[in-house]
């Protein structure tokens, strides 16, 4: 009997927690619901009266909204392919193959990460005004898509696999190319998938990249487009929160099928782009 | 050279004559390197140097750099903006870092037990993380609306008579930011403590009930000395991510009411992209840096003092 009510008070204060912590999202998604003129209204009003859908609609026409899209996929997906295969090229590199220098050349890419981004983003600025890059998607998929990040976390993964399947391989004549492209990819896919579901919400969420960056209109992310409708609309609550609700729901899918994958990159590495 | 203090020597006789077979592998580790490393080096490393040697000179985006020493630091020091911006920035970090990892290892607790539905919980607590910034802005602005919003009806509800004004007003802006990046951020760090918490023998706990210890004692004698290496790990990372808070403040208050929520990466922003002040701005992002690495060291120095005894 008491165990019962222990596991009954259990689920009540995890309930609770969960209901805390949810409530924001809840806000959000009934708000997007609603008129204008209701968002606003005491008591709280949790399920509208009326469910507009149509705000789901009318949306696309208030702003480029697939353009938007259009371009947070089309960056994310580049700077996340080019995360993952070169930080995990990078990474056999540093874990497999023996040369002078290469755990200096290691250092380095951990010294990094005590420098915040915020205490270069200047001279970066300067670099890309320079090489007239900045209003490209070209600066953003520069500057993001080298990070040290996958190569850290490939490189604890790749740690992981015994040296002697390595040895092996060469002892059967494999290229150290074959090895990585035959052996490490395969084995280290669940690592790689961490490392691309991890790159690709960091890009998709990224706000000040593009913000400094991009200035026309038809080059910003969702992100972007986003702020300034809420800066322009400032009065259309509804609007704001189906516009936020639908700049989440990318995201959502992406976690909800990988899950597993995020939490098991932020427990190996401990770190974030 | 430190190949060989570093790693123990290969167990199977080299094959193939020692030189070649070096050069072979310098060649073949740096053409795995490389491709990573150009960007790296381009568009991370250099700017980070270019960051240091901008601080001592003045550099605007009209004119030529010209060598000044130490002006823009003592100029930081008359500059009021530097003074305010410092302060937000170190309020943020006070609150932002001990209110973080105190939800981080409760939420941990709590989920860390098999019960039907517990990865549902974690889930449910890991997403704000992930959500997207501008959305997370948004909401909690208008869930911390002075009139109408949810935030304060709560507090109306409970008897507060007088709610803060939260974003509209300059005394309780920052702790609404607070209030929404400790939201956002705490299942992050749940995800590092549960996987700590799962290191701890179960035998500890059983040890100590055996002995007669109630919860409470368990937790401080056991949960929090064996979670050491996490806390350590995590107050770091939250001390750098404090520090350079930037895009939250941005998107939630730009900065205002006023100057009320100006922090330090902020005015690198401004004073370096938005007015084009390369040198001052570097050097503000250099002392920003500074910081951060002083705060680091001092952690560090703190757990090794704390391992030793």
């Amino acid at each position: 009997m008491t165990a019962l009510v222990r596991r009954v008070l259990a689920y009540a204060a995890l309930t609770a927690m969960a209901a805390l912590v949810l409530v924001p999202f809840a806000w959000m998604l009934s708000s997007s619901l609603k008129r204008d003129n209701e968002v606003f209204t005491v008591p709280i009003q949790w399920i509208p009266n009326e469910l507009r859908w149509s705000n789901f609609v009318d949306i696309w026409e208030r702003i480029p909204l697939l353009t938007y899209l259009g371009n947070s996929a089309f960056l994310s997906v580049t700077i996340t392919v080019l995360q993952v295969l070169s930080g995990s090229f990078a990474a056999y590199g540093f874990a497999k193959v023996r040369f002078p220098g290469r755990d200096a050349l290691f250092l380095a890419y951990i010294a990094t990460i005590a420098v915040p981004w915020q205490a270069y983003m200047v001279p970066q600025y300067i670099m890309m005004q320079k090489a007239d890059l900045t209003n490209t998607h070209l600066a953003i998929i520069l500057l993001q898509a080298f990070g040290a990040f996958g190569v850290f976390l490939m490189r604890q993964y790749y740690l992981s696999i015994p040296d002697e399947l390595c040895e092996a391989a060469r002892i059967d004549g494999l290229s150290e190319y074959g090895i990585y492209r035959r052996i490490m990819l395969p084995l280290s896919k669940p690592a790689l998938a961490s490392l691309a579901l991890l790159t690709f919400v960091n890009t998709w969420n990224d706000y000040m990249g593009p913000f400094i960056y991009l200035t026309d209109n038809d080059l910003w992310t969702v992100q972007l487009g986003l702020r300034s409708f809420i800066g322009q609309y400032d009065a259309e609550y509804a609007m704001m929160m189906t516009g936020a609700t639908l700049s989440v729901l990318p995201i959502l899918a992406v976690f909800l099928l990988g899950q597993r994958y995020f939490i098991q990159g932020i427990a190996t590495s401990g770190l974030k782009g | 050279m430190a190949q060989v203090i570093t790693r123990p020597a290969p167990a199977a006789p080299r094959t193939r004559p020692r030189g070649r077979r070096a050069w072979r592998d310098i060649l073949v580790g740096w053409s795995f390197i490389l491709p990573n490393f150009a960007g790296f080096l381009l568009f991370t490393i250099i700017p980070m140097l270019t960051a240091f040697a901008l601080a001592f000179l003045k550099w605007d985006s009209y004119g030529d750099p010209e060598w000044v020493g130490l002006d823009n630091f003592a100029r930081m020091l008359r500059d009021e903006n530097v003074h305010v911006a410092l302060r937000n920035t170190l309020f943020y970090a006070a609150g932002h870092i001990p209110l973080t990892l105190a939800a981080a290892l409760g939420l941990a607790i709590a989920l860390n037990r098999k019960l039907r539905g517990v990865p549902f919980f974690r889930t449910a607590a890991f997403f704000p993380y992930i959500t997207s910034l501008v959305a997370v802005a948004v909401v909690w602005n208008m869930l911390f609306n002075p009139t109408a919003g949810p935030v304060n009806q709560v507090l109306e509800a409970i008897g507060v008579s007088e709610p803060p004004r939260w974003v509209a007003s300059r005394d309780w802006a920052m702790p609404a930011v607070v209030i929404t990046s400790v939201w956002r951020d705490m299942g992050y760090y749940m995800v590092l403590y549960l996987a700590g918490l799962q290191t701890i023998p179960k035998e500890y706990y059983e040890a100590a009930r055996v002995d007669g210890a109630n919860a409470w004692q368990r937790f401080w004698s056991i949960t929090v000395p064996s979670l050491r290496p996490t806390t350590f790990f995590v107050a770091v990372m939250l001390t750098i991510q404090s520090f350079k808070v930037l895009d939250l403040i941005v998107v939630m208050t730009d900065g205002g009411p006023g100057r009320s929520t100006l922090v330090l990466a902020q005015l690198v922003y401004r004073e370096g992209i938005t007015e084009g002040r390369f040198g001052y701005s570097s050097a503000i992002a250099l002392v920003l840096f500074l910081i951060v690495l002083t705060v680091t060291v001092v952690q560090f120095r703190i757990n090794e003092r704390r391992s030793a005894s």
